[in-house]
């Protein structure tokens, strides 16, 4: 086997992941650990300053209420979120992470993030919930802080180990274990709660670009699916997991449209100047009552656009140019308007160049200058979050002060954001059903699901049982695709091609393919239907077999190896979800063409899954939906 | 190629044990060639150009050329990052140039408190107060549902 050496890291509670939901976690376990002698570990497969799905920065906080000032109420930002989702969301989830929120953007700004104001000291705002930043090193403030808060508490962070499995004893959770991507060392942290933050799932669908463009997901393309993976793997109920996210952003580029639709009123039509909004009102009627009221749902506003494209109409465009000499013409004469028109190019680059570089540079390739010309807009590839209008995620209790009578009995188990596993917690893209939280409302989940986790490690005070027989299992199994790989690598001239193993990018490839062609992706226009996903789990299966004989060369493949056991793990959850749930509820995300219409009386619920541990057998289970809030 | 080293200007960080696009790089991508003493991306197809590796470069020796299989040839996008704000020069493919600074931050860098100056709360490990809270709601308390 690999001579790697094994590190044991004792703790109490360990937070896996390095973004937004895990920076948010670090800041405020560190503070009630302190207090409580807890120990707090943080492990991220990269380097906090850039890592996770704000790496690159952002140009607005999209989670805003304004509570204190009376601006927005919790329940208003409950209701935007049940409307967006076609209905389905976990109310109580939405409502703890709303109330919240306005404190963490609070202290964002405190520590040094530039929060555009007005002339009365007002956050600018974007939409009614978005408000404008200056966002380049948005994460790396962040992270700043979470790493001066736990230095502070005197608790520990590990860079660079890439987290394989979790760790149980029994049914509970009791760590995590992993191996660093630069040393021969396997991790093993024994703790007594896990906290999962390890982002979304990208690259599980064919991506548009295939070419050096694959790396261009409109979300990284090194959320690969870990939260998912290790939730189901510990045998967690699952969400949402049929609510793939597709954005429509500018083609190609993927530069985000946030800014001109909200801040700049621009329209979108098709090849023949028609608004798609417009021109397909009707359809809309046919999701009543999502689709009749404001503001329509995103997956609804795809699906018209996305009726254009199918008819033939295309390219779409972003009405760029009338937006802006629109706002420049309001602005009074020729002076005042030009002055403005100099302003809102510097906005509309900086929209580009604080969180989708390649955007302005695609935009400067084709000479393009928005004020001038309209630019084209697409649906990207489908990907896995449990933030924007996506929802996919783990099943977690909700805060006992926002349940019910109806809703005790299904949304709460003793600890905020702990998943059905005992002593494993979720935020940010790691928990479903409570979609909208962004980058403020991820953070501000990590903090919410950290404090209850510490919580669970002061109440919980037998520390787990992890015998040796078991590390040694773990380790070969994570350290398996460099044995297979040095087992065979001489028998054949070539080190990709060999009938002993397959390359981890080879096998992202036969996953992409599957999905894409029998799951609703790109090249099939979103569409599926039973037979087409029932074929998709026999290739998954076959897949899945010959995941054992993933092979890596370095520490490098070894980490890609596993990051495509995760993706895979995702990409079945997905498939039995949209197998099990038999209507298209979210028409622009996907379409069942078996069943192609929303079906209130019998599908108005989650539809929700899980692995047991020992048999790999799934359950597909409904539950119900219940509101907190008028 | 997405990222790329300018090879002229790379010196390897002077063959320390990592070098700084080494640390940076989200998706694992930058690898010191010891021989050459350069850094390079190992797997541009799975880089986001996300530019942490060029802006945190100290010989300014990383750039970006937009991926191949859709964006033409000609433009670039060069940032220049300080400690308070960031300049980009915008390069078009028909010659054209753009310069715009934007700010990154208002405190020195490595000084967020955690508790960005707020009073603590109560400390109640039960409640669902967060550790700045009420005060960094700038409420009197937390909102909870109304039965």
């Amino acid at each position: 086997m690999a001579n790697f050496e094994t590190k044991i890291v004792e703790t109490d509670l360990l937070i896996i992941g390095g973004g937004m939901a895990a920076c948010g976690a670090a800041v405020e376990a560190a503070y009630w650990a302190k207090k409580n002698g807890v120990k707090v570990t943080l492990v991220d497969k990269a380097a906090m300053d850039r890592s996770g799905a704000v790496a690159m920065g952002l140009s607005a906080l999209n989670q805003y209420i304004g509570v204190g000032a009376g601006d927005n109420t919790v329940e208003d930002y409950v209701r935007y979120v049940r409307q967006d989702l076609m209905g389905v969301t976990r109310e109580d989830l939405v409502f703890n992470i709303a109330r919240h929120v306005d404190s963490t953007v609070h202290l964002f700004e405190k520590w040094g993030l530039p929060i555009w104001k007005d002339e009365n000291g007002k956050y600018v705002h974007e939409g009614r919930w978005q408000v404008m930043i200056n966002g380049e090193s948005y994460k790396i403030l962040v992270a700043e802080a979470a790493k001066n808060a736990m230095n502070a508490a005197g608790m520990e962070i590990y860079e660079r180990v890439f987290i394989t499995e979790p760790l149980m004893d029994g049914d509970k959770v009791a760590g995590a274990v992993g191996f660093s991507v630069r040393e021969d060392k396997f991790y093993v942290f024994k703790a007594k709660a896990v906290l999962v933050a390890a982002g979304g799932a990208v690259s599980v669908f064919r991506p548009r670009s295939v070419g050096e463009g694959m790396g261009r997901s409109w979300y990284p393309p090194f959320n690969s699916g870990s939260s998912a993976f290790m939730t189901l793997r510990a045998g967690a109920e699952m969400t949402c997991q049929e609510v793939r996210f597709i954005p429509v952003r500018f083609k190609d580029g993927y530069g985000p449209v946030g800014a001109w639709f909200l801040l700049f009123k621009a329209s979108a039509t098709n090849a023949f100047g028609e608004d798609y909004m417009k021109t397909h009102a009707d359809e809309l009627k046919k999701y009543a009552p999502y689709g009749l009221a404001k503001p329509i749902p995103a997956c609804l506003r795809n699906h018209l656009g996305m009726m254009d494209i199918f008819a033939g109409k295309g390219p779409l465009y972003m009405q760029t140019a009338e937006a802006i000499q629109k706002i420049a013409a309001a602005a009074g004469d020729e002076k005042a308007a030009k002055k403005k028109l100099k302003h809102l190019e510097a906005e509309a680059w900086e929209d580009f160049l604080d969180m989708t570089v390649s955007q302005a540079i695609l935009w400067a390739a084709m000479n393009i200058e928005p004020e001038k010309a309209p630019s084209e807009i697409a649906p990207c590839e489908p990907y896995f979050i449990g933030s924007h209008s996506g929802a996919s995620g783990a099943w977690v209790s909700g805060a006992e002060d926002l349940q019910t009578e109806a809703t005790k009995k299904d949304y709460f188990w003793g600890y905020t954001n702990m998943t059905t596993v005992p002593g494993m917690f979720a935020a940010g893209d790691a928990s479903g059903a409570s979609s909208h939280k962004f980058s403020s409302g991820s953070f501000t989940e990590g903090r919410i699901a950290a404090k209850s986790a510490v919580k669970y490690c002061v109440d919980n005070k037998t520390r787990p049982t992890v015998t040796d027989a078991t590390i040694a299992e773990y380790k070969a199994r994570a350290l398996a695709p460099l044995d297979l790989y040095e087992a065979h690598k001489d028998y054949a001239n070539d080190p990709n091609i060999n009938p002993n193993f397959i390359k981890p990018r080879d096998y992202m490839f036969r996953l992409q393919k599957l999905m894409d062609e029998y799951a609703g992706g790109v090249s099939t226009q979103f569409t599926t239907n039973k037979h087409l996903l029932n074929r998709a789990l026999e290739l998954l299966a076959m897949l899945k077999e010959d995941s054992q004989k993933l092979a890596a060369s370095n520490h490098n493949e070894l980490m890609r190896c596993w990051e495509n056991i995760h993706r895979t793990w995702q990409a079945e959850a997905h498939v039995r979800t949209l197998l099990f749930r038999e209507e298209t509820r979210w028409p622009g995300y996907y379409y069942r063409a078996d069943t192609p219409n929303m079906d209130e009386a019998n599908w108005k619920c989650f539809a929700n899954c899980k692995v047991d541990r020992k048999t790999g057998e799934w359950t597909m289970i409904k539950r119900t939906i219940h509101r907190i809030v008028e | 190629m997405p990222s790329f080293v300018i090879n002229e200007k790379c010196d390897g960080c002077k063959g320390k044990d990592k070098t700084a696009c080494m640390y940076i790089c989200p998706n694992d991508l930058m690898v010191l060639d010891k021989v050459k003493m350069k850094a390079f991306n190992r797997a541009p197809d799975m880089c986001w150009e996300c530019y942490s590796c060029v802006k945190i470069c100290p010989q300014q020796a990383i750039d970006v050329r937009g991926y191949a299989d859709f964006v033409p040839l000609g433009a670039s996008c060069v940032p220049l990052r300080g400690s308070e704000d960031i300049m980009w020069t915008i390069k078009f493919r028909n010659g054209s140039v753009k310069r715009f600074k934007f700010p990154i931050r208002t405190t020195p860098e490595g000084k967020a408190v955690p508790n960005g100056g707020f009073p603590e709360g109560d400390g109640d490990l039960n409640s669902p107060a967060l550790f700045t809270e009420p005060a960094s709601l700038n409420m009197a308390a937390v909102p909870t549902l109304k039965k």
